[in-house]
């Protein structure tokens, strides 16, 4: 496409999509040093994923003030109209994948201290994995704004669901089996659903880079895989 | 609830499916002279809607929107081919009585020019060389009713004996509005009527195209895309006197499909 007759307008653009990319790079780093602060439970490390999502908070308000002025005084149209409207609703997914992260950290400190196995955080370093694997392929498909790869991102948020599923099942069967498990497996229970609500906002960029660029929504109904609500709990004994 | 429901329905109309068509042009090509100005164009014109012609300088929405109530017959060298229809009825026709058309299709113009006549004799003189009134009393209810529906009576029934040009900018198109309302007209054509006009009034005139299209077929020229977003339903973009693209206004100003309709809407062009 080509520039805009009045530069200003595209040095904007330009500096937004610089602030949405900066969001991106903090809430990948926010997720990884998360899971990895609860796998080794690094209560320091936990400490500068909290402060680090006050600074993405900072980024998502200076978004929003930009994306205000630039409405109010350019009156965009167009694919112009639509790139502001995403920025703004992928900023606000990129800052609640921090909330999230920093949640996990908060559970970190919550933690230290208690009874806390490592092989039983083995599966939300799993889940973590595929999410992280996920974020970045959104964030990459939105700088390019590539809808093919957007896609495949939110058909692929059923395996995270699914991973949920049997990641809750197997947490209870800790849990059932020896009680001293049962503080740090709810704690990671909840880093789980975490994980599995950051694969949810993914999809939703997903979703806005579809609508960037075709100017519509996907056409099918979004993939929900995610069965932990039919899960029974069942504490008969079995042999 | 239920009159709150019924109040959006006959305001909006659908983005979707327009109203029937009131005015269909079809292959038209204008020449002055030698000088291609439209190049076999074709559109219909929904009936009591507003639709909006946009383009860059030059782009020959001007010279179309004169072709729907032959004004260019007043110019010499320009020839006009093709078929443009008023509810079926060819207007190019050598039958029809071309001053009848122009009271059918009336036109206000970019810089406001009403007659060097008092207020309500710029009102009455259609009517009256028309013949509309069979008496005075009932040629003044044309001029007050004429005036209320353009939204100026209010401003100057206690002045209809002052001269017309001593209004303001705003006042005096709005004057030309009720001239062209006296005479009964089924289409308005409007040719940058804000353009000489400051934001309120320009605001007013918008209030007024909303109410006037309930009623009449209203078309607008305007430089501003704004305007056109705000006040049509569709919207037409003329480039070198091409027809590039048409559609419903909410779709040529959030997604247009043509990549020179993108360009111009975004500032893109040039």
């Amino acid at each position: 496409m080509s520039d805009h007759t009045v530069a200003a307008y595209d040095n904007e653009l330009k500096e937004l999509a610089g602030s949405i990319a900066e969001m991106g790079g903090i809430a990948e780093r926010l997720l990884v040093d998360s899971v990895t602060a609860l796998v080794r439970i690094d209560t320091s490390l936990a400490q500068t994923v909290i402060v680090g999502d006050i600074r993405l908070d900072g980024v998502q308000r200076r978004v929003e003030t930009d994306v205000v002025n630039i409405i109010a005084r350019r009156q965009p149209m167009g694919q112009d109209l639509r790139e502001l409207v995403a920025a703004l609703r992928v900023s606000s997914d990129l800052e609640r994948i921090g909330d999230m992260a920093k949640n996990i950290a908060k559970r970190v400190v919550a933690i230290d201290g208690h009874y806390h196995p490592k092989r039983l955080a083995l599966g939300v370093e799993h889940i973590a994995e595929l999410a992280l694997e996920q974020l970045k392929a959104v964030i990459d498909a939105y700088t390019d704004k590539d809808v093919d790869t957007a896609i495949s991102v939110r058909a692929r948020d059923n395996e995270i669901d699914a991973m949920y599923t049997s990641l809750f099942r197997e947490l209870l069967t800790y849990m059932m089996e020896d009680p001293r498990n049962i503080t740090f497996c709810t704690h990671l229970l909840f880093c789980a659903k975490n994980i599995e609500r950051i694969g949810d906002h993914v999809t939703n960029i997903a979703e806005n880079v579809h609508f960037l660029v075709t100017g519509e929504q996907p056409a099918d109904d979004r993939p929900k895989h995610d069965e932990s609500s039919l899960t029974p709990v069942d504490f008969g004994a079995r042999t | 609830m239920d009159a709150m429901v019924k109040e959006q329905t006959i305001r909006s109309v659908p983005s979707e499916g327009f109203r029937p068509s009131k005015v269909v042009a079809k292959d038209v090509d204008v020449y002055y002279g030698d000088k291609h100005a439209i190049k076999s164009l074709s559109i219909d014109i929904p009936e009591r809607s507003v639709t909006a012609f946009i383009g860059p300088s030059g782009c020959g929405k001007s010279t179309f929107l004169r072709c729907l109530n032959r004004m260019n017959d007043t110019i010499a060298s320009a020839r006009v081919t093709g078929r443009i229809a008023i509810e079926g009825q060819d207007i190019y026709d050598t039958s029809l009585d071309v001053v009848q058309l122009r009271a059918r299709v009336g036109m206000v113009f970019q810089k406001p020019n009403p007659f060097p006549k008092s207020i309500f004799e710029n009102v009455a003189y259609g009517p009256r060389i028309h013949g509309l009134a069979t008496s005075k009393a009932d040629l003044e209810a044309i001029v007050i009713a004429s005036l209320k529906k353009a939204g100026l009576y209010e401003e100057v029934k206690d002045r209809l004996g002052d001269s017309g040009t001593g209004l303001s900018g705003g006042q005096q198109q709005r004057l030309c509005i009720a001239r062209a309302i006296a005479v009964s007209p089924e289409v308005i054509l409007m040719d940058e009527p804000c353009s000489a006009l400051d934001p309120i009034a320009t605001a007013k005139i918008e209030e007024l195209i909303d109410e006037l299209r309930e009623n009449y077929t209203i078309v607008i020229v305007t430089h501003s895309m704004q305007q056109a977003a705000r006040v049509s339903q569709k919207t037409a973009f003329f480039h070198l006197g091409i027809l590039v693209e048409e559609g419903p206004t909410d779709l040529i100003f959030t997604n247009p499909k043509e990549r020179r309709t993108q360009d111009y809407i975004t500032g893109r062009f040039g």
